[in-house]
């Protein structure tokens, strides 16, 4: 499906616009064929031609116009095929109001298939990190979701650290130096002995960490 | 096409430079072409234990430098033709080695032998990542106790994301090496399991050497203990190690399992 710009002048400021939206959905744009609504534009000297690099300098896909002048030669359209109706029905609302309000970020995780060495930090704010391997003594792993190790957790593991109180950690043996959910921590001294080299997940039951064995 | 080792380990005090010593006159009895670098600039060591400190004239900093030719600091191995040593400085420090000197330098060895064998100094600073920046294959010296185990995984981190091969997106291949193996303290249970080492630093085991009065008598020596003494117990890990960095399948012996009654039996029956 294509989408419809109908550009305004002043030109300038109809571009800081359209960055505004680019800025607050990135991905609108991305592989959408775009059709340029020409009504907008003075019936003389439209200025298509600087307006059109600099779309394209946005990674707009142009793919033609509609409502073109009678008049105007390849010099005003700058070569672009007329496509009458061609974004019909599905036509971006002026640029200044959104369409529609910009999609939640999509639920991100990020997966390590390497161990964790000592003194390396993994660090994920954005949500989830799962690691296929061990998270090595004096190795650090920050998550703004939960944190997933297939393997042992000797190191730290720090997990809701946007505050997210939801979140939890999971590990398949439990040897860690310290775990922390949404600021609360605890040390290793602090864990029962029982929970040591088990399958373990930890988590917050208000504002208490709770740890359980897995299987 | 020459390969460049690098012998490393985080810790100081695990056996690198024996170690260094003992894999570059092995692979050099062996017929191949070796070259043992000291990176220990500073520090020097490799030159003690290869007997060869009364003839050392220019070193790895002059050459680097550029104040000396790579073929005036190269010293001749006197045992064994094929293997030679490049020192390092003892009067200056790790900062006056450069990453384009030491990428001249290796390139001009890997010319003229079969292996560059790297002499890490301890430590994760400049002059072990200088040790390692060009490292096809790493020798990662461990001894079974938590210390050393740790900084060798941060070291095995460094050889990940360091080296020239970790910046192209290639792999630097990696082996552990465990050394002073105690049989005694093994049994006693007073130092870390072998399985638990491998399971914690995830790397193929390329040897264990048992701790010996060998390999302390042959660095008083100045004399690789694969030189000084090839049928002692260490120097025997460390031709079967060198077999394995050389691609060969060697079945893994631990140190002194034969030395029990019961191991001695059983090790009967079975071959």
């Amino acid at each position: 499906m294509a989408v419809l710009l109908a550009p305004e002048p002043p030109l300038d400021a109809w571009l800081v616009a359209l960055d505004a939206q680019i800025a607050r959905s990135p991905a609108f744009f991305e592989g959408k064929p775009v059709v340029l609504d020409l009504t907008g534009l003075p019936r003389e000297n439209p200025g298509l031609a600087p307006l059109i690099g600099e779309l394209r300098r946005r990674n707009i896909r142009l793919i033609g116009t509609e409502g073109a002048a009678a008049n105007w030669g390849v010099a005003e359209t700058a070569g672009l095929p007329a496509l009458a109706g061609a974004g019909q029905g599905i036509a971006l609302a002026p640029v200044s109001t959104p369409a529609k309000p910009p999609p939640e970020p999509e639920p991100r995780s990020l997966l390590i298939d390497s161990p964790v060495r000592s003194g390396q930090t993994v660090a994920f704010p954005e949500g989830d990190v799962i690691i296929v391997g061990s998270v090595a003594s004096g190795a650090e792993v920050i998550a703004g979701g939960s944190i997933h190790v297939y393997g042992t957790l000797r190191g730290r593991a720090v997990a809701g650290s946007a505050g997210n109180a939801k979140a939890r950690i999971f590990c398949r043996k439990m040897e860690a130096e310290l775990i922390a959910i949404d600021g609360l921590y605890r040390t290793a001294d602090d864990m029962d002995r029982a929970l040591r080299g088990r399958a373990v997940q930890a988590w917050l039951a208000g504002e208490v960490m709770m740890m359980a064995v897995l299987d | 096409m020459a390969r460049v080792v690098v012998v490393t380990s985080g810790k100081g005090g695990v056996g690198k430079t024996t170690t260094t010593a003992a894999i570059g006159a092995a692979l050099a009895q062996g017929g191949q072409k070796v070259v043992v670098v000291d990176f220990d600039v500073g520090l020097r060591n490799l030159d003690l234990i290869m007997g060869a400190e009364r003839r050392v004239v220019f070193d790895l900093v002059n050459v680097v430098q550029g104040d000396a030719k790579l073929a005036q600091a190269l010293v001749r191995d006197k045992r064994i033709e094929t293997l030679s040593l490049l020192p390092a400085s003892q009067t200056r420090d790790k900062d006056a080695l450069s990453a384009e000197g030491v990428s001249r330098v290796i390139e001009e060895l890997k010319e003229k032998f079969d292996w560059v064998i790297c002499d890490s100094p301890a430590g994760i600073e400049k002059g072990a990542q200088l040790a390692m920046l060009h490292a096809d294959t790493a020798v990662v010296v461990t001894n079974p106790e938590v210390s050393s185990v740790r900084d060798s995984d941060r070291i095995i981190g460094l050889l990940d994301s360091k080296t020239i091969r970790a910046t192209k997106g290639e792999k630097v291949e990696k082996h552990l090496l465990i050394t002073r193996y105690d049989l005694g303290r093994a049994t006693r249970g007073e130092m870390l399991k072998t399985e638990d080492v491998i399971e914690i630093l995830s790397i193929p085991l390329l040897g264990i050497i048992p701790e010996s009065e060998e390999v302390l008598r042959a660095s008083n020596l100045g004399s690789p203990v694969t030189l000084s003494n090839p049928d002692s117990a260490p120097a025997r890990a460390y031709f079967d190690a060198v077999r394995r960095l050389k691609g060969e399948t060697v079945a893994m012996s631990v140190p002194g399992e034969k030395k029990g009654l019961f191991g001695r039996l059983f090790g009967r029956r079975v071959a």
